[in-house]
């Protein structure tokens, strides 16, 4: 018995950090685990330009990161300036929307990038005493929470051949001190794991050179940590601490756009063409494959899985899939085109789409219900964040902290 | 004893020789900067660089000016990233005590022997201490060596001109365009003002300003099946004879084909000039003139893979196809000798299918390094 309650609470402390993290905090791209939900109770499900907002400030250019939260404090990266050559690292206030430092880097790698992305397109992760923020140019830094830098690394400095002028995007992700940074690209492609204390590499895994931009999903597989990246024939999981493959699942066909997700020992690959693949991964290297929903994701957005089922998003409609024979239970029709990953929490989804109209819909029933739909008329591409009771809306030029 | 008073002066005189000569404290802003701009490849020193970075942000106001001395991104540019949030750090902190060194912040923003990135950081702390400082110091800088503060003195000028405009002051507003054209280096202000100056029937040339190399001889197919051709060194690497033949793909005969280009940003399509064919090297070469020896850029764009050889000599190469591709895209330090000079590019075509994977075309212009048009010459082809 005491030895499974030290695995809970190793696992625990995992997943939480270190320590520093509280419940409430959103610390990656999609929140804890990339899972896409949040544990908050009562989220405001009502707002707009001028009502419902705890405050909004303006931001010194675009992103499409999702804002991370730790601590108290609101992290945010952005691009400015002629080519997106200027890169931002912002601090806030979680109550107040007060800023309490920015940092600024000069990009030492290729800005070049389709109009529909930029530079500050990945999302930062934080385990509360650091945030670790990595641009599309390769450039990677690492403040704590006063803004004081710990490390810099300029990738592309470090490995020239790195290349992907459509834009990369891959966030990186956390765990057990690794920071495990993405890097598909048609020149040097890789996944490496770095020391988040000093930067330096741990493990550099070579990839196949192609353009991707999934992130990467942190997963327990037996007794060990792994890093699941996947590409667009192959999702392999790397032991976290060693950088050695330890489960692979070859299909050609997968997606390189949604990112996949994970939930009670089930990995949900996303498909190229809208399907989710789900598999069930052995900490022998093998595998089992569950079930292939179709049709339930279109475009950017990743899905979420959810008390029993999972729900995607499609140009035009919310998807629910039973996760027991994956066949599904409804479609909610919405106004799209949606950029922005849809996140749970308490009952309530909500999908935000492009031109900043959010749609919050209670999913608890048989039939979802749409509860409202909110329009802040401003851009908005990135995945919201959630954290103590407040919603995190980022636009091309505001962040917006929707609550009391 | 008479052995040991020379030894003990030569030792005062070692421990004390490197002040003499003008070295600074071990712990000093400067000493601290320099450390910074030895930061290795891979994080290797990242650790003693935290710990640098943490001292130099302590040093209160005092140590932004050896950032700003020390701060060159062309000779580190992995240093400039660890100094450019240091002097933030200074900067927010001195604003927020308001001891923020505006005199020499400002004298050192006006000396353009100073590297053109750190007098643009300096101003940016300036423009934070007093918005006014734009109106101030950026009508002066129209020809500044700073790219980016060159730039934003182009927008004044262009936000003047909209204002003249709105108030029906029209020929004073073609006269602010027309100074704006003077320091404007960017394509896109550029375009902008060549556009607006057209409502008074004024002509720019903007292959001219710009700086585009027009006149190419384009030799082609040469083979690049399953990317075979980037390593291969095909004759015309070996030495351009216009007047020479080739067997290139499927055993056709290459010659040289002259092809003046008229668009404004210089783009040349191979697919019109030659034939669209995939998996194939096409060589372009250009004659320019130089009345001096001159440090240059070479500013280039393509959509597919590129080598740019400058007298025989390879000074880019990048393999990537069909994931855009604009004015400016390369930008590569070189020289141009006094006289000729043979540029010849290598451009590759893949075997992708798709509708939007079909284009071959590159552009080139030679710049100085804020972007303005270096002086050269070419003869046209007959």
């Amino acid at each position: 018995m005491r030895r499974i309650v030290r695995r809970i609470v190793g696992l625990a402390l995992v997943f939480a950090g270190w320590g520093l993290l509280q419940a409430g905090d959103w610390t990656q791209f999609r929140g804890p685990g990339g899972s896409g939900i949040s544990a908050e109770k009562e989220l405001p499900t009502h707002w707009s330009k001028s009502e419902g907002l705890r405050w909004s400030v303006e931001l010194p250019g675009r992103g499409l990161s999702n804002p991370v939260l730790a601590a108290g404090k609101v992290y945010v990266t952005a691009c400015s300036g002629y080519r997106q050559r200027r890169l931002h690292v912002l601090c806030f206030e979680e109550k107040t929307g007060k800023k309490l430092w920015e940092r600024q880097f000069t990009a030492t790698g290729s800005t070049a990038c389709h109009p529909v992305t930029n530079m500050a397109a990945p999302t930062p992760v934080t385990d509360g005493k650091a945030v670790y923020a990595l641009f599309a140019t390769g450039d990677l830094a690492a403040l704590d929470a006063q803004g004081n830098l710990l490390w810099y690394r300029s990738l592309v400095g470090d490995y020239p051949e790195i290349t992907n002028q459509v834009g990369m995007a891959s966030s990186p992700v956390l765990a057990k001190g690794v920071l495990c940074i993405p890097m598909d690209n048609v020149g040097d492609a890789f996944l490496a794991g770095l020391d988040a204390a000093t930067g330096q590499n741990l493990w550099k895994h070579k990839r196949k050179a192609q353009l991707n931009w999934v992130t990467p999903v942190t997963f327990p597989l037996g007794e060990r940590t792994a890093v699941l990246f996947q590409a667009s024939d192959l999702a392999e999981a790397l032991d976290v601490q060693t950088g050695k493959v330890i489960w692979s699942f070859a299909s050609p066909g997968l997606s390189t756009i949604p990112s996949p997700t994970y939930a009670e020992g089930v990995l949900y690959l996303t498909s190229g063409r809208g399907a989710v693949l789900a598999v069930k991964p052995q900490p022998d290297g093998k595998s089992e494959e569950l079930f292939k929903a179709e049709n339930v994701l279109a475009g950017y957005p990743s899905p979420v899985v959810y008390q029993g089922k999972l729900y995607g998003l499609t140009d035009v409609a919310v998807t629910c899939t039973d996760l027991k024979s994956g066949t599904e239970l409804w479609k909610q029709r919405v106004e799209g085109k949606f950029s922005a990953s849809p996140i749970i929490a308490d009952g309530k989804l909500y999908a935000i789409n492009e031109k900043g109209r959010g749609f919050v819909l209670d999913i608890r029933g048989d039939k979802p219900k749409i509860l409202a739909k909110n329009d802040l008329d401003d851009k908005i591409q990135a995945t919201p964040a959630v954290a103590n009771g407040a919603i995190y809306l980022r636009s091309d030029n505001k962040l917006y902290c929707v609550g009391k | 004893m008479s052995r040991e008073r020379p030894l003990l002066g030569l030792a005062w005189l070692l421990a004390t020789l490197p002040y003499g000569l003008g070295a600074e404290p071990a712990d000093s802003p400067a000493a601290l900067v320099e450390r910074l701009n030895k930061i290795g490849r891979e994080g290797q020193g990242n650790r003693e660089g935290a710990a640098a970075w943490k001292k130099l942000t302590q040093a209160g106001p005092e140590g932004l000016l050896p950032i700003l001395r020390g701060f060159d991104p062309e000779r580190s540019p992995v240093g400039a990233n660890w100094l450019r949030p240091a002097f933030n750090a200074l900067a927010e902190e001195a604003l927020r005590t308001k001891k923020l060194p505006t005199e020499e912040l400002t004298r050192f923003v006006q000396d353009i022997k100073n590297h053109p990135a750190a007098r643009r950081l300096a101003y940016e702390a300036l423009l934070q201490a007093d918005p006014r400082t734009a109106e101030k110091y950026l009508p002066g800088m129209l020809h500044d060596p700073s790219p980016e503060l060159r730039r934003d003195a182009v927008a004044l000028l262009l936000d003047n001109a909209q204002k003249l405009l709105q108030a029906g002051e029209k020929e004073s507003a073609k006269f602010v365009y027309e100074k704006a054209l003077q320091g404007a280096c960017d394509p896109d202000q550029v375009e902008t003002i060549a556009d607006a100056l057209k409502k008074w029937g004024v002509s720019v040339d903007l292959q001219k300003h710009f700086g585009v190399v027009h006149q190419w001889y384009l030799a082609a197919p040469f083979e690049h099946a399953g990317g075979s051709g980037w390593e291969v060194a095909y004759a015309p690497e070996k030495g351009v004879d216009l007047q020479a033949t080739y067997e290139g793909k499927e055993k056709l005969v290459v010659r040289w084909l002259p092809v003046r280009t008229r668009d404004a940003q210089g783009l040349v399509d191979i697919n019109k000039a030659i034939k669209p064919y995939k998996g194939a090297i096409c060589y372009a070469y250009a004659e320019v003139q130089s009345p001096e020896e001159q440090s240059i850029e070479f500013r280039a764009g393509s959509i597919n893979g590129l080598k740019i050889f400058v007298n025989g000599e390879l000074i880019f190469a990048k393999q990537e196809y069909h994931h855009g591709m604009s004015i400016d895209q390369y930008i590569v330090k070189g020289k141009l000798k006094k006289g000729s000079n043979r540029i010849l590019l290598k451009v590759a075509q893949n075997e992708q299918k798709e509708p939007w994977a079909q284009r071959w075309a590159f552009q080139l212009r030679l710049t100085d390094s804020v972007g303005a048009a270096i002086p050269f010459s070419q003869k046209e082809a007959k």
